[in-house]
């Protein structure tokens, strides 16, 4: 939720009053805690991650180097790449369906209710725990006794295996995952509709401007910064999509949600390829670093219209 | 349209409007009452009684069983697979977790985002620029080499292992924290300089009080992200004692039988893990919604 603000290029003031020396010494002492933790759970881990990403590490021997070797085989890997297709379509269907609902929620909210309780209920699923909701979801889903099941059922249709079908699954767990974030997300929005300022609704109502055409011409175009900002967020969320998949699905039926995070924890932790999985995680590191460079570069691009 | 919509017409053309945002709430929060009605359904009777909004004889046995307070017999009775289970504990453990996490990282990182945004160092702007960086590392890169040195130390299944890597901070925390103390105004510290205050003195007597809001917000924000957390700690304590609540979720799934999960007894246990849940927005719930909204007026 942090990528929007490194835009800003702030640098620290001067220190508190002008003195002669700097603070180098009270500054170690404030920052020692946290350089510890950073040293020993954060840079030593990543130097690690990278060699071991270099051998055929197995966690019971020890690591041996085999150099590129790991990379060559993740290139020519069908699982990796059927993964990343996998974690993409899981991205588009989760983002879109967040964004969607989110805007239209929001919107509604905008124009009819300033409710502090409605907004705390809406967030409610967001604060359940992730493993809950997939358990949840999977109950409410299930095939046989699902609450969802007889719904369709009593509307006069089929029962359907949300998630035991290769094409229903996946879109089974961006619905689990979309109905958790949906109402953070419709915040987001919602503290963005707040920033227009209201005298342009009050103009437009006045030439007879319906409700939906001021949706579209002047809320969505006014909050173009805040929908970039909440997409690069849940975007880079949704990357790491493993909780609901480690609970419902486990990357069944036939791969159809086996998503990069879920392989990754695979090779690493019930092959016990750690060498391979270090690889797979490099790479993944990559991606996402790409991806959020270029998405910084369309948020530069988004500034508001308001400023 | 010349004439001006009247009060009541106005309303009659929003009641759509109404009638979808009450909808999205029924979707929001209905999933929820269906785990507290298959938790107070008896396990035997939930393949012929799953479909009315109450159980036809509600019953408190499954929370009874999940929290360990039934024989093991009248737990199979009820529907469990006699499996152990002791949500008393894990409820302890993913407090304990949480807890001591959140305060310790809380503070340690509030120290380092004011010397960050307040002192004069050499390296200052290019240290937090490493810390910015590791912002964008998606956590599966450190978690495997984090999982082999607490195994290495033999920290699997104790709370130092739980704990370790977030315990100190984590790279977003600092970066909340140092743009807050960046936003607020210099005065009152200033003063307490001229009074002859030193540093520790300012931050601990001034800074900080100044600041319970967003420091309070943060907390919050890692304490729902620390309770949620799921692989790390399935991964390093999944034993008995140092279980959270959320790998015990897990694992109860996996030790229940595929063909037909124990759904009673697992919705108990989900309706446990959602109880602070619900406290939280009962006694936080403007100041969450404000938190959320903020960082929304940030991006």
């Amino acid at each position: 939720m942090t990528t929007a603000t490194l835009t800003k290029t702030e640098t620290a003031g001067a220190a508190l009053p002008r003195r002669r020396r700097g603070d180098g010494r009270v500054a170690l002492a404030f920052l020692a805690p946290v350089l510890i933790g950073f040293a020993a759970f954060y840079v030593y881990p990543a130097v690690r991650g990278a060699w071991y990403s270099l051998t055929d590490w197995n966690l019971l021997s020890e690591p041996g180097f085999v150099g590129l070797d790991n990379y060559a085989e993740l290139v020519r890997d069908p699982l990796f790449w059927n993964s990343l297709k996998v974690t993409a379509y899981y991205v588009v269907l989760t983002v879109g369906m967040q964004i969607v609902l989110g805007l239209g929620l929001a919107a509604l909210m905008h124009r009819l209710t300033r409710s502090l309780v409605l907004r705390s209920l809406l967030v409610v699923p967001w604060l359940v725990p992730s493993v809950t909701s997939a358990l949840l979801w999977m109950w409410l889903l299930d095939a046989n006794l699902g609450f969802l099941n007889h719904l369709l059922v009593s509307l006069g249709l089929d029962n359907q295996g949300f998630l035991t079908s290769p094409e229903l699954a996946m879109p089974s767990v961006a619905a689990i995952n979309a109905w958790g974030a949906t109402g953070y997300t419709t915040l987001l929005l919602y503290a963005g509709m707040l920033l227009v300022p209201q005298q342009i609704y009050e103009a437009a109502a006045l030439d007879g401007t319906g409700e939906v055409r001021q949706f579209f011409r002047i809320t969505l175009p006014l909050l173009r910064p805040i929908l970039a900002f909440v997409l690069v967020v849940s975007l880079i969320d949704s990357f790491q999509l493993f909780d609901a998949v480690a609970v419902t699905t486990k990357g069944g039926p036939v791969d159809a949600t086996r998503v990069v995070y879920y392989y990754i924890y695979e090779e690493a932790f019930t092959h016990f390829k750690m060498g391979y999985a270090s690889a797979l995680a490099l790479s993944l590191v990559l991606i996402l670093g790409l991806l959020t460079f270029v998405q910084m570069r369309l948020l530069r691009a988004s500034r508001s219209d308001l400023a | 349209m010349s004439a001006p919509v009247t009060v009541g017409r106005r309303r009659l053309r929003r009641l759509p409007a109404w009638i979808c945002l009450i909808l999205a709430l029924g979707i929001s929060l209905f999933p929820l009452y269906w785990m507290l009605r298959t938790a107070i359904t008896p396990g035997p009777e939930l393949p012929s009684d799953n479909a009315g909004l109450l159980p036809r004889h509600p019953t408190l046995i499954n929370f009874e069983r999940v929290l360990g307070l039934v024989s093991r017999d009248e737990a199979r009775a009820a529907g469990g697979s006699g499996a152990n289970l002791s949500f008393f504990l894990y409820l302890r453990n993913s407090v304990v977790y949480t807890g001591l996490i959140t305060c310790a990282q809380t503070l340690f990182c509030a120290m380092a985002g004011y010397a960050f945004a307040r002192l004069r160092f050499r390296g200052r702007d290019a240290l937090f620029n490493v810390f910015v960086a590791a912002l964008m590392v998606p956590p599966i890169f450190t978690l495997l080499p984090n999982f082999a040195l607490v195994k290495q130390l033999g920290w699997l299944n104790t709370y130092q292992g739980l704990v370790a890597p977030s315990l100190l901070m984590t790279p977003f925390a600092v970066f909340f924290l140092r743009q807050f103390f960046l936003g607020i105004p210099r005065d009152v510290e200033q003063a307490a300089f001229i009074d002859g205050a030193g540093p520790w003195t300012i931050f601990w007597r001034v800074v900080l009080p100044m600041t319970k809001g967003p420091l309070f917000t943060l907390a919050l924000t890692t304490a729902v992200w620390t309770w949620n957390d799921y692989l790390w700690p399935l991964l390093v304590a999944p034993g008995e004692d140092t279980r959270v609540l959320t790998a015990a979720l897990g694992i109860f799934l996996k030790q229940s039988p595929n063909t037909s999960p124990d759904w009673t007894g697992l919705m108990a246990g989900s309706a446990l893990s959602v109880v602070p849940v619900l406290l939280l927005v009962v006694f936080f719930g403007r100041r969450l919604v404000d938190s959320i909204q903020f960082s929304g007026m940030k991006g």
